[in-house]
């Protein structure tokens, strides 16, 4: 393909005698989509015309044309699209855009308590399903904002967060089934023990330079991971721990015989099953907050000051006397201490908990979350969260909606098929995100400090997580 | 003796496997300063074409094995070279120059798709496959332990080595190689110097995914089976071998593949197999900590 430079957002078009005429683009916009349509026949026609399917004597190929001409055709298609909305007048674009960021920014006062009022009545729909669906979200919007602290704020890129949250839902596990402990008092202690990790696994690392840290904090994921599974006489192994003991309310369980002593005996309703997730519900919502007011309160305070400073500049840090050891070592601390956190809670409503939960996607996640959010915005996490964890079980319900009001069978197929491609469009979505976005989705920032009235800064000068 | 000789020859041809993926993260890392996460899973796609290509042949009836191999490592390599430009073009290009974590996080997002790209596409449960070259040379048989070379052992490492010659050719006498090293060396000023950059990192990308495609054919007919998830754990140890032997240096990732590979296949045999993963990350760590240049590395000096 030849070589095609875009025009910045700056470089408005020229006047009308150098550009060609419609029919010569349209020519020219179809011969770049058939190039794009020849990439991928050579991409695709193998891996997906081609089938390995398991025989009665071995492996054999099967032939699936029709499917490797319908991905290509969806790269014409996809690229014609694509190159159309390019052509449009740039001036017009541009003025799109800050209008957009202007009413974003107005919209953006508004949105955070909507969200949490939302949050906080979303239980009263009566839905088993979205109150489960909002205990998954808030769960990643915790996990998130218990990386941001690592990832956001001090700068430093961790890929092996899901390490922490795995050492607090064992944590957890082990020593309520050993010590018989409930949850209020094995939280504390699975929070710590995480925190007790990431110092000691922060320690030898943290002198390495960005990359080279995400790299080994992705290899102390794997090591967590694969110890978990090998040492079968503490943790079971692959078979992972069933029968966690589950929360109480001052005491008061969630069984369903409602005798005296449990939640709806105490209260004298009838038992049912939603009052456990709805308190479940309330307790990932409560964590959740405690992460955010923390890490706000933090913000203020000298240490996490000490952090973004970090994280702006080391060199400069060093030279002021930070001791920058420390400071990275409380930021990897305190991240983890909310690992662990959202760890025991995960191990106390799933009741089971085995090393698959724990796979470098969940890091992965995270990581995605905190990044598309805008790097150490509170809100932005919250959203992205609720976009990439929520918006694709979301399209899912609104396609088999549609499909049921419709009663068309197409929608209802793809809803079903959804699942099956779950992670392959979360990976494209990664892409194309950063991509398009590559500063998040809330990328502006108000310094935690400032003289005078503070003012918003754009992303672009905060310098992001060079770590040194 | 005889046992840590076998073990020898079994972590030499491993290492040349890891070696040759580990060409391909040297020099991307080398002339764009990123970690092509995905790299691992170019290697996955790989082993998947080639296995593709092999029953491909089987069907046609080319069932002469030097033959089927030499078509089937062209075609692995070129389709996965196709694969290499694509995602340099879809997933990084557009961020060169942005803040460094998003090439990264794209890279990351490239290789959670490759993964469930080929899950779909393939189906998720391993694929085996009958040894193309069974039996093998018993080079010494002492104490009731023979030492074995097997066929397939003796086509890996012919086959990586003389890749890696064409590789080397390629990088020290050709002009493209003379405007990769350039581009290694200062990307802005080989640009100056009218050097076609875009194109440079383009075909570098291109090579290294071929030399993963390459290690991809080695491992199917190595190991004899594959899944979708075998590029993740290999890209890490390649990885690892890149820094250990320096990252950027083409040679050092060689040495750095074929320790990497001895440690692992040493530790199997001696201590514990389900560890061989930790042992691998823990070199890792402890390179990266000791010895944070590799071994055949330049010092870079930071400045302010």
């Amino acid at each position: 393909m030849s070589k095609r430079s875009d025009p910045g957002p700056q470089a408005a078009p020229q006047a009308g005698d150098q550009q060609p005429g419609v029919l010569g683009r349209l020519a020219g916009g179809f011969r770049d989509a058939g190039l794009s349509a020849l990439v991928a026949a050579g991409l695709f026609v193998p891996m997906v015309g081609l089938v390995t399917n398991m025989g009665p004597d071995g492996l054999r190929l099967r032939f699936r044309i029709g499917g490797a001409l319908v991905v290509v055709a969806l790269v014409f298609v996809g690229r014609l699209v694509m190159l159309s909305w390019r052509a449009r007048p740039r001036s017009e674009a541009v003025r799109d855009n800050r209008a957009l960021a202007e009413r974003l920014k107005r919209a953006g006062r508004y949105i955070a308590p909507a969200l949490l009022v939302s949050a906080a009545l979303l239980p009263f729909t009566d839905s088993r399903y979205y109150v489960d669906l909002g205990t998954l979200v808030l769960t990643y919007v915790m996990l998130g904002w218990g990386l941001n602290i690592v990832v956001g704020l001090a700068g430093l890129l961790d890929l092996g967060y899901v390490a922490f949250y795995a050492v607090g839902a064992y944590s957890y596990a082990l020593i309520a089934q050993t010590f018989g402990l409930g949850f209020w008092v094995c939280l504390p202690l699975a929070g710590l023990l995480a925190a007790c990790w990431g110092v000691m696994l922060g320690f030898p690392v943290l002198r390495l330079r960005g990359d080279y840290l995400a790299i080994v904090t992705l290899a102390f994921g794997e090591i967590i991971r694969v110890v978990i599974t090998n040492w079968v006489s503490l943790t079971n192994g692959p078979n992972g721990i069933t029968d966690i003991p589950r929360p109480t309310l001052f005491g008061l369980t969630f069984s369903m015989e409602g005798g005296p002593g449990t939640f709806a005996g105490f209260f004298g309703i009838e038992p049912t099953t939603t009052q456990r997730v709805i308190f479940l519900y309330y307790v990932i919502f409560g964590l959740a907050l405690l992460t955010n007011w923390v890490t706000l309160r933090l913000r203020r305070l000298p240490q996490g000051r000490a952090w973004e400073a970090l994280r702006e500049d080391e060199v400069a840090c060093r030279s002021l006397g930070i001791n920058v050891t420390t400071t990275k070592l409380t930021a990897f601390a305190t991240g983890a201490l909310f690992g662990g956190f959202a760890g025991a809670f995960f191990a106390t409503r799933q009741a089971f908990i085995s090393p698959e939960s724990f796979t470098f996607i969940e890091s992965a996640t995270v990581l995605a979350i905190v990044v598309l959010g805008g790097l150490g915005s509170q809100l932005g996490v919250a959203l992205a969260a609720l976009i990439m964890v929520g918006g694709l079980e979301l399209l899912r319900g609104l396609l088999s909606w549609l499909g049921d009001q419709m009663h068309n069978p197409v929608f209802l197929g793809i809803a079903s098929e959804l699942p099956l491609y779950r992670m392959l469009i979360f990976g494209l979505a990664l892409v194309v995100m950063m991509v398009l976005r590559p500063r998040g989705l809330v990328s502006g920032r108000t310094p935690s400090v400032s003289l005078g009235e503070p003012h918003e800064i754009a992303a672009e000068l905060v310098a992001q997580g060079r770590g040194a | 003796m005889a046992y840590a000789l076998q073990q020898l020859i079994n972590g030499i041809t491993l290492g040349m496997i890891y070696g040759l993926i580990a060409v391909g993260y040297t020099m991307v890392y080398g002339i764009i300063g990123m970690i092509n996460f995905a790299h691992g899973d170019v290697f996955m796609v790989g082993a998947f074409l080639s296995l593709i290509s092999l029953l491909g042949l089987g069907a046609l009836g080319i069932t002469w094995v030097p033959l089927a191999l030499s078509i089937t490592l062209l075609f692995a390599a070129a389709i996965a070279a196709l694969y290499g430009w694509t995602i340099e073009r879809v997933a990084y290009r557009p961020l060169r120059g942005s803040f460094r974590l998003a090439p990264l996080i794209s890279a990351i997002g490239m290789s959670i798709t490759l993964q469930n790209f080929v899950q779909v596409s393939q189906g998720a449960r391993v694929k085996p496959m009958p040894a193309l070259l069974p039996g093998g040379l018993t080079i010494w048989d002492a104490e009731g332990f023979a030492v074995q070379l097997s066929w397939m052992q003796i086509a890996i490492v012919v086959t990586t080595l003389s890749v890696l010659a064409i590789f080397t050719w390629l990088v020290t006498k050709t002009p493209l190689g003379r405007s990769m090293r350039a581009c290694e060396q200062d990307l802005k000023m080989a640009g100056l110097l009218g050097i076609d950059t875009d194109q440079t990192i383009s075909l570098t990308f291109v090579i290294g995914a071929a030399l993963a495609a390459v290690a991809g054919l080695m491992f199917l007919l190595y190991y004899g089976v594959i899944d979708f998830y075998i590029g993740f754990i290999a890209g890490i140890k390649a990885f690892t071998a890149a820094v250990l032997g320096g990252i950027g240096s083409l040679p050092g990732a060689v040495l750095g593949g074929l320790l990497i590979g001895l440690i692992e296949v040493f530790w199997s045999a001696y201590f514990s197999v389900e560890y061989k993963d930790v042992a691998a990350f823990s070199i890792l760590a402890v390179a990266l900590i000791f010895l944070p240049t590799g071994i055949l590395g330049r010092a870079d000096v930071e400045k302010v």
